[in-house]
C-alpha cells in the first residue's frame, strides 16, 4: 500500500494523499450510525486527468476506490467497505460556465451547493439552482447522483431531473460524456440521444466518478413568499396535496410533522413556497393557492397560519440551518433519516408508521416530506437524532432506521440513499430482471470490481 | 362562573342598534334587519353575524348602553360551535400562548410595567420615560385577550385568574405594589372591560399607558423637543374597549408635536390591520383593509405610522415602510422627542 | 480536556469551512490542506477520538492541531448556538494537551522557545524594543493620556517598525496625547496563550501588569489587534484593568483634526478586516469610518468581508510557526488575488501581521505592479498635509 501511496502522490502531488491515521480515522465514517471501516488512503484529485489517472491505477492493483462529496449522505456510503481509496472531489470545486439564454451551468465534480449559489447571486442573480436542505458544502454531483431533492423540486423535479449532462471517468479510466456535450459543446439537455447519464445515477458511486456536470437554472424572483398549511388528519393530506400542486404556482412544498415544539406536537404542517416578478402576481399566486383548499378551511378543519413578515424569514433562508440544528436535539450531534421515496396516497400510511417505530423504539424524530414535481412522487424523511457518545442512543437510533427502511418498503416507498443494510433488503423485493441488469452493468463498467465494492449486493 | 353582563331588555328598547348599524365589515339592509339579528344573537340562534362577524370589537365602543355586544356575540359562537378560525390554527395557538409555568418570584417597585407576551420588546422600556420601572412578561401573564376572535371566551374564563394570580403571587403583592402599567391596550382592556363583562375580580389598579405617559410628560416638560411632524396613528382594536384612553393619545402628541392628521380610518372608523382576517382565511379581504387604510395614510400627508398594538405593527409595519412611513410604536414615538 | 464535553456534538456540518454567503472557503487551515481532518469539525472529532484512545497523538494530528489560527471563522458561522462560543477555547485547550505531551511540531517549539527565553518571538534583547521610536520624537510613557503599545512586530520588524512610526506619528498630527515604553515590557502574549501555552501567556501577561501598574497606565493604544485582544480580554482577570483601544478606534472620531491635501489623486481601496479586531472584538468600523474621511478614496468591499473576512493566514502563531505554509494552498494568496478581484489598487490592513503576510502574497501572486499593500495609518499619512 505504501507504494500505492507514493503513485499516487505522483499523480496528484505528495500534499493531497494521505494514508495516515488520522485521515484514515475521520474518512472511515459519517455522521450516521453505520460503524466505520477505514480506507487504506485519501486523495484529493485536482483535475478529470488526475482521477483518470487515478483509476487506472487502482484498476491496475484492483484497489477500492470510493468516490466521495461533502460526506453528509449520513447513510455510510462514502465509507471504504474493501478498503482501498476515497476520492475526495472537493477540490475539484469550480464553477465551469453558466448559461443564461438556456438557463444551465456547467461545474466540476466536487462543486459545492453553497459555492454555486453565492456565484449565481453575484454573477447572475436572476436565476437560481434548486439547492436541497444540507449544509452548503454538500456538491451538486453527489446531491444528483443519489436523486436529491430541494427547494425548488415542485418546479423540476428530482435534482436529477434537472441534469442535463455529465463527464464521468470509468472505474477503468475511460472519460465518458453523456447527453448533449458528448456531441455539442452546448450542455442543454440529455435528450434526444441515449441517456447513459441513468448509467450514474443512483447507483452510489458504483459505476464511476463524475467530475461535471450541467444543471439547469431557474429564473429568481424580485418577490418570494411562504405560507404554512396546518390540519390535523393524515388521511386528508393527499387531497390536499393534489389540490395545491395541481395550482402548478408553488417552487417547493414541504410537509412537516415534529412533536417539538409542543403546540407542533399532533399536527401536520405543510409549507409552500413561491415566488413572482411583481407584488400582483405574488397576490394572484397566493390566492391561487389559497383557493385550491378553500373546501377545507370552508369547514374550518384546516386553513393557512397568520405569519406576519418578519416570522416569514427564516423560512425563505436557503439552505436552511435549521435542519443541522435538528442533529443537536440530544446533545450528541448525531442524525440520520430516512427518505422514502413514494407515491403521494400513501401519506397518511406513512406518518402513522413513523409515530409508531417512535413510540417502540423512544426515539426522538421528526418527519416531512418533499413533494415532487406537479405531486407525482413524495421523498416521505423520517429523521432521528441521537448522541453519538451514548452507544445505547446510537443503537435505539439504529433498529428504528431498520424499522423505518422495513415499513417504507411494505408500504411501497423505497428508501433514497439507502445505507447498507436498506439496500439488501430493496434488493430482496427486486424484479430479479433488474438486479440482472444492474450486475451486468456493472461487469461491463467496473470489470475488476472497483468502484465503492459492498454496495448493492445481495 | 357568570354569564356575560348584559341586560337584554337594553336591546329590545333599542332604537338604533348602534352595534350593527355602524359595522365596517357587514352589510344590512335597515335597522330593523339589524334589530332582527340583533336579538337572535341575544336569544341564542342562528344569526348570519355570527359567521362574518371579523372580530374587530368595535361594537363594544358603538353600543351607547356598554351592554358588551362583542363579548355576548363571541359567547354564541362558542356555545354554537361557531369557528372564525380553522380549528388547528387556533389549537396551536392555544397551545402556544399557554402558560408555561416559566415564572420566578421578584421584587419590583413602581412602576411595574407588562409586557405581555411580548417580552420581545422589553428594550422599549428605556430612558427617563420609563425611569426605575420594573418590567414583568412572559406567556404566563399573557392576557388571554386574544381568544376574543376565536370564540374562546371559555379560555378566557380559564387563564385569566390564574394570570391575575401570578402578577399578584409573584411580583405585586410581596413587593407591596398595587397598581400595574399595561404596555398594550389589549391587557389593559382584559384587566377594566373583558374583567368588569366576565365577573372576574381585579385585585390591583391597572394603568394605561396613555394615562402613564401623558403624566410623565408633564414631569419632564422640559426635556420635550417637539418633532412637529405629522402622523397617521393606526388605532387597535382593543382601544376600543377603553375609547377614553384616545383623547389623553390626543394630548400626548400635542404635547410631544406630533400632529395626529384627521383621516378616514381613525377613530370611530379605525381599520383592522388585517393580521386576524388571515387567520380567518380571509387574505383579500385583509389586503383590501391594507390597501385602503394605507392609501388614507399616504393621502393624508403622514410621515409616520404609529402604532400602540405590537402585533398591527408586525402584520403592517414592513408594508406602512414598503409605502414611505416610518413605522413607530407610541412609545418610541415619545421617547424620540425626549430625544432618548 | 476544557470543553470535551461538546467534542461529540459537531456535526461536522462543514458551515464553519465557508463564510455566511458561501461564495468561497474561508477556514484558513482548511483552504490550506483540504483533508477533512484541517476542518474544524474534524479536529473537534479527532480530540474525541484521543480522548477515547481510537487514535494517539503524532506529528501530523500535531500539525493538524496547530495549522489553526484560531481565526473565529467557526465561531462565527456554526449552526448550533449551544457551544458554537467554545470552539477555540477547546482547540485552545487540544494544543495545551499537545504541548504538556511534548509533541509539537519545531516551529512552534521554537517560537514559544523564544517567547520564554526572551520575551519576544524574534529572539532579541528587550532594550531594542522601542528602537523603531529613535528619531521620532516620542516621549517615553510619563503621565500622558494613554500608553502606546507597539508589540513584537511593530518593536522588532523591520515592516512592522515602519506602520509603528506611522501609526505613532497620525496619532500625534491628532493631538493624542501617549508615551512609549522602553524595553521593561515584554510581548503582549495573545498568541501564545491562543496556542495553548496558558502558564507562559501567564506570565508574560503578569510581567506586563505589574510594570503596567507601576508606572500608573490607565489607558492603552495597541498597534496591533493581537495586543488590542489580549489586554481587552485575558488581562483582567490577571490584575491588569485597563481602558484598551485599537488605535484605529481612537482615530475613528478624530478624524476632523487632521488636514487633507487639495487635489488627491483618486484611488480606489480595498479593507482587509483584521480577526482580531473585526469577528473576536466585533469592530468592522473603526478603520472604515477613518478611510471613509479620506477625499478621493473610495472603498470596495472584498466578497469575504466583515465577520466573513479570510484570516491572512498569522494569527495562533502561525506568522512565526509557519504551519500553514506546509499547505497545499496559502489564504493569504487567496486573500491578495480576492483583493485584485475589487479592481482595487490599495489594499488596506489594520494590523502589522496582515501587512507582512499579505505583502508576502502579493509578491508571491506577481501582483507587485498591480496592488500595493498599506497600512490604515499609512495611507493617511500619505495624504495629509
Amino acid at each position: 500500500m505504501n507504494d500505492f501511496i507514493r503513485q499516487l502522490a505522483e499523480i496528484t502531488g505528495p500534499g493531497f494523499v494521505s494514508g495516515e491515521p488520522e485521515e484514515r480515522y475521520l474518512y472511515s465514517m459519517d455522521q450516521g450510525t453505520m460503524s466505520p471501516v477505514e480506507p487504506d488512503a485519501v486523495v484529493m484529485p485536482g483535475s478529470t486527468e488526475e482521477v483518470r489517472q487515478i483509476l487506472r491505477l487502482a484498476n491496475k492493483h484492483k484497489v477500492p476506490v470510493v468516490p466521495m462529496g461533502g460526506g453528509l449522505v449520513l447513510s455510510g456510503l462514502t465509507r471504504a467497505l474493501h478498503g482501498g481509496i476515497i476520492l475526495d472531489m472537493k477540490r475539484m470545486n469550480r464553477i465551469l460556465q453558466v448559461n443564461p439564454k438556456s438557463r444551465y451551468a456547467v461545474v466540476e465534480g466536487g462543486a459545492s451547493e453553497g459555492m454555486l449559489q453565492a456565484y449565481l447571486k453575484k454573477h447572475h442573480p436572476e436565476l437560481k439552482h434548486s439547492m436541497p436542505d444540507a449544509p452548503p458544502i454538500a456538491t451538486l454531483a453527489g446531491n444528483i447522483c443519489i436523486h436529491g431533492s430541494g427547494h425548488l423540486s415542485v418546479l423540476g423535479g428530482f435534482h436529477s431531473d434537472m441534469l442535463t449532462g455529465m463527464e464521468v471517468v470509468l472505474p477503468t479510466g475511460d472519460v465518458v460524456r453523456s447527453g448533449s456535450c458528448s456531441v455539442s459543446t452546448d450542455w442543454f439537455a440529455r435528450a434526444p440521444l441515449p441517456d447513459l447519464s441513468g448509467l450514474f445515477l443512483g447507483w452510489s458511486g458504483t459505476t464511476g466518478v463524475v467530475t461535471k456536470l450541467g444543471i439547469r437554472l431557474f429564473p429568481s424572483y424580485a418577490h418570494n413568499d411562504m405560507l404554512i398549511f396546518v390540519c390535523e388528519d393524515a388521511d386528508l393530506m393527499p387531497d390536499i396535496i393534489s389540490r395545491l400542486t395541481g395550482t402548478q404556482v408553488a417552487e417547493d412544498m414541504t410537509p412537516w410533522m415534529t412533536p417539538k415544539p409542543e403546540w407542533a406536537r399532533g399536527f401536520l404542517h405543510i409549507n409552500i413556497s413561491y415566488g413572482a416578478h411583481s407584488k400582483k402576481e405574488l397576490t394572484f399566486k397566493r390566492n391561487l393557492l389559497q383557493a385550491s383548499v378553500k373546501k377545507y378551511a370552508d369547514q374550518k378543519i384546516a386553513g393557512f397560519l397568520p405569519m406576519p413578515p418578519s416570522e416569514k424569514s427564516r423560512f425563505l433562508k436557503i439552505p436552511s440551518p435549521d435542519l443541522v440544528k435538528f442533529a443537536d436535539l440530544r446533545k450528541g450531534g448525531g442524525f440520520e433519516y430516512v427518505g422514502a421515496i413514494m407515491a403521494i396516497e400513501h401519506f397518511a400510511e406513512a406518518y402513522r408508521a413513523g409515530l409508531q417505530i417512535a413510540r417502540t423504539y423512544n426515539v426522538s424524530y421528526s418527519m416531512g416530506a418533499r413533494i415532487i414535481g406537479a405531486g407525482h412522487a413524495m421523498m416521505f424523511f423520517y429523521a432521528y437524532a441521537f448522541n453519538r457518545a451514548d452507544p445505547e442512543d446510537i443503537k435505539r437510533a439504529q433498529h428504528a432506521l431498520e424499522a423505518t427502511n422495513i415499513a417504507a418498503l411494505e408500504i411501497g416507498g423505497i428508501p433514497w440513499k439507502s445505507e447498507l443494510p436498506a439496500q439488501k433488503q430493496i434488493i430482496d423485493k427486486m424484479d430479479p430482471g433488474t438486479f440482472n441488469l444492474m450486475n451486468k452493468i456493472r461487469s461491463v463498467l467496473d470489470p475488476n470490481h472497483i468502484m465503492n465494492p459492498g454496495n448493492w449486493e445481495k | 362562573m357568570p354569564e356575560i353582563k348584559f341586560d337584554p331588555e337594553v336591546c329590545v328598547n333599542c332604537e338604533t342598534v348602534d352595534c350593527l348599524m355602524k359595522c365596517q365589515y357587514i352589510e344590512f339592509a335597515c335597522i330593523s334587519d339589524a334589530k332582527a339579528e340583533k336579538l337572535k344573537i341575544n336569544a341564542g340562534e342562528k344569526s348570519r353575524v355570527l359567521n362574518e362577524c371579523l372580530t374587530c370589537y368595535a361594537c363594544q365602543e358603538y353600543c351607547p348602553y356598554s351592554n358588551n355586544p362583542f363579548y355576548l356575540l363571541v359567547e354564541r359562537q362558542e356555545e354554537k360551535g361557531i369557528l372564525p378560525a380553522p380549528k388547528p390554527v387556533v389549537e396551536e395557538q392555544l397551545r402556544m400562548m399557554s402558560p408555561k409555568g416559566r415564572i420566578t418570584q421578584q421584587k419590583v417597585r413602581s412602576p411595574v410595567v407588562n409586557m405581555c407576551a411580548f417580552p420581545m420588546l422589553a428594550g422599549c422600556i428605556r430612558g427617563k420615560l420609563f425611569e426605575g420601572a420594573s418590567v414583568i412578561s412572559g406567556n404566563d401573564m399573557f392576557c388571554n385577550i386574544m381568544w376574543l376572535h376565536f370564540a374562546k371566551n371559555s379560555v378566557i374564563r380559564e387563564r385569566v385568574p390564574k394570570m391575575i394570580d401570578n402578577i399578584m403571587s409573584f411580583y405585586l403583592t410581596d413587593s407591596k405594589i398595587d397598581e400595574m402599567v399595561c404596555f398594550h391596550d389589549e391587557c389593559y382592556g382584559t384587566y377594566t372591560s373583558v374583567a368588569d363583562a366576565f365577573g372576574i375580580s381585579v385585585p390591583f389598579k391597572p394603568v394605561h399607558l396613555f394615562d402613564y405617559i401623558n403624566r410623565r410628560l408633564d414631569e419632564l416638560s422640559d426635556r420635550i423637543k417637539p418633532i412637529n411632524e405629522k402622523i397617521a396613528y393606526q388605532r387597535p382594536c382593543s382601544n376600543r374597549l377603553s375609547p377614553e384612553t384616545d383623547k389623553i393619545l390626543d394630548e400626548i402628541f400635542i404635547k410631544i408635536g406630533a400632529e395626529r392628521v384627521p383621516r378616514k380610518h381613525d377613530r370611530e372608523n379605525a381599520l383592522c390591520c388585517g393580521g386576524v382576517p388571515r387567520a380567518q382565511q380571509r387574505d383579500e379581504l385583509a389586503d383590501e383593509l391594507v390597501e385602503k387604510n394605507i392609501s388614507d395614510m399616504i393621502s393624508s400627508g403622514a410621515k409616520y405610522c404609529v402604532f400602540n398594538c405590537p402585533f398591527c405593527m408586525a402584520t403592517l409595519g414592513q408594508e406602512v415602510a414598503e409605502h414611505g412611513l416610518m413605522p413607530i410604536l407610541v412609545s418610541d414615538l415619545v421617547l424620540t422627542a425626549l430625544g432618548e | 480536556m476544557l470543553h470535551e464535553e461538546i467534542l461529540h456534538r459537531c456535526f461536522r456540518c462543514g458551515y464553519c469551512k465557508m463564510p455566511s454567503n458561501y461564495i468561497d472557503l474561508n477556514c484558513p487551515a482548511y483552504l490550506a490542506f483540504r483533508f477533512e481532518t484541517y476542518s474544524p469539525g474534524g479536529r473537534m472529532w479527532l480530540l474525541r477520538a484521543w480522548l477515547d484512545g481510537k487514535i494517539q497523538p503524532s506529528k501530523r494530528f500535531a500539525e493538524i492541531m496547530f495549522s489553526c489560527t484560531s481565526c473565529g471563522n467557526c465561531t462565527e458561522h456554526c449552526p448550533f448556538p449551544d457551544f458554537k462560543n467554545l470552539l477555540l477555547e477547546a482547540f485552545t485547550a487540544g494544543r495545551e494537551a499537545f504541548l504538556d505531551g511534548g509533541l509539537v511540531p519545531a516551529g512552534v517549539r521554537d517560537y514559544l522557545t523564544r517567547m520564554q527565553l526572551h520575551g519576544n518571538p524574534y529572539g532579541l534583547p528587550a532594550k531594542k524594543r522601542a528602537d523603531w521610536a529613535e528619531g521620532a520624537e516620542i516621549a517615553t510613557f510619563a503621565d500622558q493620556d494613554y500608553l502606546f503599545f507597539a508589540g513584537d512586530a511593530g518593536s522588532y520588524d523591520t515592516r512592522g517598525q515602519e506602520i509603528a512610526r506611522s501609526a505613532a506619528k497620525l496619532l500625534a498630527k491628532a493631538g493624542i496625547s501617549f508615551g512609549i515604553l522602553t524595553g521593561d515590557e515584554n510581548s503582549d502574549g495573545n498568541d501564545v496563550r491562543a496556542s495553548g501555552e496558558t502558564s507562559l501567556f501567564e506570565e508574560l501577561a503578569k510581567k506586563n501588569t505589574v510594570l503596567f501598574n507601576k508606572i500608573n497606565v490607565k489607558k492603552i493604544i495597541t498597534l496591533s489587534p493581537h495586543s488590542f485582544n489580549s489586554f481587552k480580554k485575558d488581562y483582567p482577570k490577571l490584575g491588569g484593568n485597563y481602558q484598551v483601544f485599537h488605535y484605529t478606534q481612537v482615530l475613528a472620531f478624530n478624524m476632523g483634526k487632521l488636514k487633507f491635501r487639495e487635489n488627491p489623486d483618486p484611488v480606489l481601496a480595498t479593507y482587509h478586516d483584521p480577526c482580531y479586531l473585526g469577528r473576536h472584538n466585533l469592530d468592522y468600523y473603526s478603520p472604515r469610518m477613518m478611510l471613509s474621511a479620506v477625499p478621493g478614496l473610495k472603498v470596495a468591499e472584498m466578497d469575504r468581508n466583515k465577520q466573513n473576512a479570510l484570516c491572512c493566514g498569522g494569527g495562533g502563531g502561525n506568522f512565526f510557526t509557519d504551519v500553514l505554509s506546509s499547505g497545499n494552498e496559502s489564504p493569504a494568496r487567496s486573500r491578495v488575488r480576492e483583493a485584485k478581484a475589487t479592481g482595487a489598487t490599495v489594499m488596506a490592513v489594520s494590523c502589522p501581521l496582515c501587512a507582512i503576510m499579505l505583502e508576502d502574497a502579493v509578491k508571491s501572486e506577481g501582483l507587485a505592479d498591480d496592488l500595493r499593500v498599506m497600512e490604515v495609518s499609512e495611507i493617511i499619512n500619505d495624504r495629509i498635509m
